[in-house]
C-alpha cells in the first residue's frame, strides 16, 4: 500500500526546507512572460515570472504565499527548469513534479504541488500568444 | 476525564473507530461536524429495510409497500419529537440542510420577499444559509444585511443586531452554531426580537440539533433546517421543519408525483403536509436509518451529549493553550456555555492544509480550508484557511490527546518554536 505511505514521506527534509528557505523567491522585473495563479482550495496564491531567450528559460522565480507542498513545489521547480528548452518544459506533467519531489502526495494535494507547473505553462502559453520566440 | 466511562462503550456500537487508515495507524475521527459515523444500529437498520420490506411508499396497497410507508412516517414522527414539533406532518424531509433552506428560499422567501426588502443573516453563516439568500436578493433586487461578530470574534455583536433589525427584515435565517467558530447563538433571544419587527425566522440547526436540546416552541421559530448525517444518520436525508400555518401557505416547491392531489392537462392541486413538499420518491432507506439514529441519540440523551461536547473541547482548549504559537478560534474556556465541540486553530507558521496533511499521517482526521464559511474565514478573520478538530459521542480523551500530539508533530516538522 504505497498510497499510504505518502503523507509521513511528503514532509521530508527536503520539501521542508525549500518552503522555509525558498530558492528563486521574489520578482523579474520586465520578465518575459509572468503568469498568476491562485487555488481557492489552498488559498495558496503564487506569481510566476519566466526569462525566455533563444528558445530556453534561462530565469525563473515566483512571488507569493501558500502551503509547504505548493510553495517547496515552487521552489524546486523554478531550480528545475532553468536552461531547459520551453519544449521540454510544456511537455512536463504531474509525473515529472511527482518525480522531482520524490513522493507522490496524493491526489488531493497533488493540485497544491503542480500549481507553479500549472502557472508556468499559463506564462508560456502567454508568451507564445504575444508572439514571443518569433524574433 | 468525568464522564467518559460511560461513553468508553458507545465506541464499541461503532464499527468505523476500530479500523486502521493512514500509515496503519487507527482511525481518530475529529472532522463530526462534516459529517458524523454512524453505529451499527443504523447501519443494520438501513440493510434491514431493503432485505425485509423495500418498496416505494404511498403507492402501492400490498403488505411491504404499506410497511415502507410506515416505516418513513415514524422516521418523521421520531424527527418531530426530538425538536418537539406540533405534529410530525410538519416535518418535511430533503436531502439535507442546504436543500431546506432552498426550499424555504424558492417558496416561501420567494412569494414574501420583493424589491427593496431586508434579508438578515449573519457574519459566521455557512454557504448554506448565505448563498440561497444571494441568490433571492439578486433575483429580487432586495437587500442582504448581516449581523456583525463581536470584537471578540466569539459571537454576534449585540449592537449590530439591533441596528439591523430596526430595518424591520422580512426574514431573519441565522445559525444556531457557527460550524467554523463553535459559537453558539441565542436563537431564542434573535426570535423575539425578529418577531417583534415582524420578521418571520429560520434557523440553521445543521451544528446545535446533533449536538443538544432543540426545541422549536421554545425557541419561536418558524422554520429549522438541520441533516441526518451529522447526527450518526445516513446522507441524502435533510429536515425542514416549518409551523404548520407557513407550510400551508407556501406555495409547493418541486413538482411531480407524490406533491399532488390531482393534475389535469392544464392545472394541478397540491396534497396535504408534508408530501407537498416532497415531490418523487424519497431516500427511503436514508429515513429509515434516520428513525434508527434518533432512537439511538434519545436513549442517551441530547443534554448528555451536550455535556460530553463541552468536557472534550475544554480538554482540547485547555490542550492547545499549553503549546506556543497555537490558536483556537472562537469562545474559549471562560465561555464554555457558549461553545460547541467545534475548535477551529492555527499553528504559527504552518499553512492548515499543511496540518491536516500531517494530522492524516498520524490517523487523525481532521478538516482544512474554509469551511463553506468564505465571508467569515477570508474577510473577517483574514485567514486562507483555518484546521478544525469537531467532536461527537463517539470521541474520547484519547482522540483529544491524539490531536494535541499531532499539533507537535507539526511543530516538528516546521522546526516551530
Amino acid at each position: 500500500m504505497r498510497a499510504l505511505q505518502v503523507a509521513m514521506d511528503i514532509y521530508a527534509e527536503e520539501i521542508v526546507a525549500h518552503y522555509e528557505h525558498p530558492h528563486n523567491k521574489g520578482r523579474i522585473d520586465g520578465a518575459s512572460a509572468s503568469f498568476h495563479e491562485f487555488s481557492p482550495y489552498c488559498g495558496d496564491d503564487l506569481t510566476l515570472y519566466l526569462d525566455i531567450s533563444d528558445g530556453k528559460v534561462t530565469d525563473a522565480k515566483f512571488d507569493g504565499s501558500g502551503c509547504a507542498i505548493s510553495v517547496g513545489s515552487a521552489s524546486m521547480l523554478t531550480d528545475l527548469i532553468k536552461g531547459k528548452s520551453v519544449s521540454e518544459i510544456v511537455r512536463m506533467g504531474p509525473a515529472q513534479v511527482i518525480e522531482m519531489l520524490g513522493v507522490d502526495p496524493g491526489p488531493v494535494r497533488l493540485k497544491c504541488a503542480t500549481l507553479s507547473l500549472k502557472a508556468v505553462h499559463e506564462a508560456i502559453k502567454q508568451y507564445v500568444k504575444n508572439g514571443g520566440g518569433k524574433t | 476525564m468525568k464522564g467518559t466511562v460511560d461513553f468508553d462503550s458507545i465506541r464499541e456500537d461503532f464499527p468505523i473507530l476500530g479500523t486502521k487508515t493512514t500509515n496503519d495507524r487507527p482511525l481518530v475521527y475529529l472532522d463530526s461536524a462534516a459529517t458524523s459515523q454512524k453505529p451499527r444500529k443504523v447501519i443494520n437498520a438501513v440493510s434491514r429495510f431493503y432485505r425485509t420490506c423495500n418498496a416505494n411508499p404511498h403507492r402501492g396497497s400490498y403488505k411491504i409497500s404499506e410497511a415502507a410507508t410506515e416505516a418513513y412516517e415514524k422516521s418523521k414522527k421520531k424527527a418531530a419529537r426530538l425538536i418537539n414539533a406540533g405534529a410530525w406532518e410538519e416535518i418535511v424531509y430533503t436531502r439535507n440542510t442546504t436543500e431546506s433552506i432552498n426550499l424555504v428560499a424558492q417558496t416561501w422567501a420567494d412569494e414574501n420577499i420583493g424589491k427593496g426588502d431586508h434579508i438578515l443573516i449573519s457574519e459566521m453563516e455557512h454557504h448554506s444559509n448565505l448563498v440561497p439568500w444571494l441568490m433571492l436578493a439578486h433575483r429580487k433586487g432586495a437587500v442582504l444585511d448581516y449581523i456583525r461578530l463581536n470584537g471578540s470574534r466569539t459571537g454576534l455583536d449585540e449592537g449590530s443586531m439591533e441596528e439591523q433589525m430596526a430595518k424591520s427584515p422580512k426574514l431573519v435565517s441565522i445559525t444556531q452554531c457557527s460550524n467554523v467558530l463553535g459559537a453558539i447563538v441565542d436563537v431564542k433571544k434573535v426570535a423575539r426580537r425578529a418577531h417583534e419587527r415582524g420578521a418571520k425566522v429560520l434557523v440553521d440547526g445543521a451544528q446545535s440539533v446533533p449536538h443538544m436540546s432543540v426545541d422549536v416552541r421554545e425557541i419561536g421559530a418558524d422554520f429549522l433546517a438541520f441533516s441526518a448525517h451529522k447526527m450518526l444518520g445516513p446522507s441524502g436525508v435533510g429536515v425542514l421543519w416549518g409551523r404548520r400555518e407557513l407550510l400551508e401557505q407556501m406555495p409547493p416547491f418541486l413538482g411531480g408525483g407524490q406533491m399532488i392531489r390531482s393534475v389535469e392537462f392544464q392545472d394541478f392541486t397540491t396534497t396535504e403536509l408534508p408530501w407537498k413538499f416532497e415531490a418523487g420518491t424519497a431516500n427511503i432507506e436514508g429515513a429509515v436509518g434516520f428513525g434508527a439514529a434518533l432512537d439511538y441519540l434519545r436513549k442517551i440523551g441530547m443534554d448528555r451529549i451536550r455535556e460530553h461536547d463541552v468536557m472534550l473541547t475544554k480538554y482540547a482548549l485547555e490542550g492547545m493553550s499549553r503549546l506556543k504559537g497555537v490558536e483556537a478560534f472562537g469562545p474559549g474556556l471562560d465561555r464554555l456555555d457558549s461553545k460547541a465541540g467545534v475548535v477551529s486553530f492555527e499553528i504559527a507558521g504552518a499553512h492548515p492544509h499543511d496540518v491536516a496533511t500531517i494530522f492524516d499521517g498520524e490517523g487523525v482526521a481532521i478538516r482544512a480550508g474554509h469551511h463553506c464559511a468564505m465571508p467569515l474565514v477570508v474577510q473577517i478573520l483574514g485567514k486562507p484557511a483555518l484546521a478544525r478538530m469537531s467532536f461527537y459521542l463517539y470521541n474520547n480523551a484519547q482522540d483529544v490527546d491524539a490531536g494535541i500530539a499531532a499539533i507537535e508533530k507539526v511543530k516538528r516538522t516546521f522546526k516551530l518554536k
